[in-house]
């Protein structure tokens, strides 16, 4: 135990891999009910561990700067998503010692608040310190903030032919592609939990509620699955 | 339910938003030379017009950022929303309660 607990994530390398092992997703409990609730129609599960960056700038050149670092232009209008890719092509200015990458999708939250979204770095191979590491020099001395939030948040997925319909009885805004096109994201309610609404294809929609209200969120879900499946 | 256009992220449901209270209620400048009651006044009383109101919100389960509207008390229409360093525009009530004569 007190070995594990020293161990330390090398700022540009991987994750320990034993360490990673120890981990359990906020809705791991949960996989059987979502396997249960889905069907043709609709499907619900979890996408555990993505890499989770909360980045905070004002001054134009910090956040132009961060941008750079991740390989994209930041958002700068609500809903919008930036998509790049991380390291491989050299992008991060030190997170690109590795033979990995990862695709980044970068979703706006605020005028000064972002959310970097990356692989996991069980697969990608892209440790969460080295993003962090990477933002962190980015950004410099400047007024900011680039906080690891993984834990934070869990990804919940929705897809299917009636994963809209579902959500249209709980989501209070507008779902027609006419106004939430495939790549929007929102910072929305879903019944009274806040969550992260994504829609990543024309019938996939990623929700990102707190952890702690993961289990809430799965059950809601599965209740407006239930004439579906 | 009240619709109400953050000046960040659009129209959204008013259960998105945390309401504040009256705008533009400035800080004594010198709360030490202060009586109890011009305090009070400053703590504790705000304007309750009908009509044109202008108030904080904030937008907690969208970007989280503070903003000021100006909402009508009786129709509940919301005529402007703006941001906390923009100015409150022009042709509305002026003076919020706190920097009245107290005992006037
Ligand atoms: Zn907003």
């Amino acid at each position: 135990m007190a070995e594990q607990m020293t161990v330390k994530p090398a700022a540009t390398g991987t994750t320990d891999a034993a360490v990673l092992g120890y981990r359990r997703s906020p809705a791991h409990h949960l996989a059987e009910l979502m396997a249960a609730a889905s069907g043709e129609q609709v499907r619900l599960r979890e996408v555990p561990f993505l890499t989770q960056i909360t980045i905070r700038a004002t001054a134009p050149e910090a956040v132009e700067a961060v941008g750079n670092a991740l390989g994209v232009t930041m958002p700068s209008a609500v809903g919008e998503v930036a998509q790049g890719e991380f390291g491989e092509g050299g992008s991060g200015s030190s997170g690109s010692s590795g033979s990995s990458g990862s695709s980044v999708s970068v979703v706006w939250l605020s005028p000064d608040e972002w959310l970097a979204v990356l692989g996991d770095e069980a697969d990608t191979g892209v440790s969460i310190a080295a993003v962090v590491e990477s933002l962190s020099v980015a950004l410099g001395e400047r007024r900011g903030q680039v906080v690891d939030v993984s834990s934070n948040r869990t990804t919940l997925e929705l897809s299917g032919s009636k994963a809209r319909a579902v959500l249209d009885k709980t989501i209070e805004l507008d779902l027609h592609p006419r106004e939430f096109p495939v790549g929007r994201a929102v910072s929305t309610q879903m019944e009274s939990v806040a969550v992260i609404l994504w829609r990543s294809a024309d019938d996939t929609w990623l929700l990102m509620p707190r952890a702690s209200f993961a289990e809430h969120v799965v059950g809601w879900l599965a209740d407006g699955m239930r004439e579906f499946s | 339910m009240m619709v109400i256009p953050c000046p960040f992220c659009g129209p959204r449901n008013e259960t998105e938003y945390t309401y504040g209270g009256q705008a533009h209620v400035a800080y004594p400048e010198n709360p030490d030379a202060l009586t109890d009651e011009q305090w009070a006044q400053f703590l504790f009383y705000r304007d309750n017009p009908r009509g044109s109101y202008a108030e904080r919100w904030q937008h907690s389960a969208g970007c989280r950022k503070w903003f000021n509207a100006v909402r009508n008390t009786h129709t509940y229409e919301i005529t402007h929303v703006y941001r906390l360093d923009q100015a409150r525009p022009d042709g509305l009530p002026k003076a919020p309660l706190a920097t009245k004569e107290v005992g006037a």
